[in-house]
């Protein structure tokens, strides 16, 4: 239980609302770098872990945490891909601005 | 203010602040470095919340493995960056409304909801009192979510067997190995009998 130490469920939740928040606008500030863009989508998925995190203690619920667990996984896969996909991509055309990511012509 | 209750603080401003300075910072090394903090960080969160699994697991992952490959990126593509900032604040302003929208909202539903009293006794896992945290997240993995579990080992094989296909490069004029092509040889264009004449040599 989360109440024994002081800690509300309440403080949790903002905390991992503004890293969710800042990850969003982190999106918004930095169109041109992947990089920094991938980065806030590592904050992003680090909020919502934090919000499964703090429900599995307040409800002491271990299921929690295995969801946590996986999106962890997941977060990593996401990144070695995305990773590899970005040097693949500087490798050919010399750049890795979104706004030349454009051969697909969407 | 309890022990705990400083702590979280500590925590979660030095994280928040981090992460501000993740996406605000001008050299991507910094923001890589900004990011391990807020990491490590929000693994102190997770040490107060009693996820001292998760809390550990989260630096060996992010600290150890995800952020530096992301500084290996950084500092192996050869980009720009000072010219990829121009036209920063371009979009400021609809990524401060959208931000601010989703951080209202997002605070309305954590400051207005209220959890049903019996919620705690329907717990689809209970955590089990008397044993520590990483026992009790084993016992679970390995029998109540063992095919998740594999699937997240399958998830992570398929993460790298991907990026090593993606980025593997097969330079030309290096000679290799094919294993196929020396055992596959024939004798016929293996050896050569020659006859030699006795007393004469070759």
């Amino acid at each position: 239980m989360l109440a024994a130490t002081g800690i509300g469920l309440g403080h949790y939740l903002a905390v991992a609302a503004i890293l969710f928040t800042i990850g969003v606008f982190g999106i918004f500030l930095n169109r041109k770098n992947i990089i920094v863009i991938l980065m806030s989508v590592e904050l992003i998925l680090l909020a919502v872990n934090i919000n499964l995190v703090a429900f599995s203690a307040e409800l002491g619920d271990l299921a929690g945490q295995v969801f946590a667990l996986m999106i962890l996984t997941v977060a990593a896969a996401e990144a070695a891909i995305g990773l590899a996909i970005l040097v693949i991509f500087y490798r050919n055309r010399g750049t890795i601005a979104v706004e030349d990511v454009n051969s697909l012509k969407g | 203010m309890t022990l705990p209750l400083f702590f979280f603080y500590v925590f979660s401003v030095i994280a928040v602040a981090s992460a501000l300075m993740v996406i605000a910072s001008r050299n991507p090394v910094h923001s890589v470095l900004f990011l391990i903090l807020t990491f490590v960080n929000a693994s102190g969160l997770f040490m107060l919340a009693g996820a001292e699994f998760l809390a550990l697991i989260l630096i060996v992952v992010y600290v150890g493995a995800v952020a530096v490959l992301f500084l290996f990126v950084t500092m192996m593509l050869d980009v720009d960056f000072a010219e990829m900032r121009s036209g920063l604040l371009q979009y400021a302003p609809i990524g401060i409304v959208v931000g601010a929208i989703i951080l209202l909202e997002l605070l309305l539903v954590a400051g207005s909801f209220a959890l049903a009293p019996e919620v705690t006794a329907i717990a689809m896992v209970p955590a089990p009192d008397g044993i520590e945290n990483t026992r009790a997240l084993g016992q679970l993995l390995y029998t109540r979510y063992v095919f998740l579990f594999q699937g997240a080992g399958a998830v992570l094989l398929v993460a790298m067997i991907g990026a090593i296909v993606l980025t593997l490069r097969h330079k030309t004029g290096v000679k290799r190995q094919d294993v196929f092509h020396q055992t596959g040889r024939s004798r016929a264009e293996g050896v050569e009998l020659v006859k030699v004449k006795s007393g004469q040599g070759l």
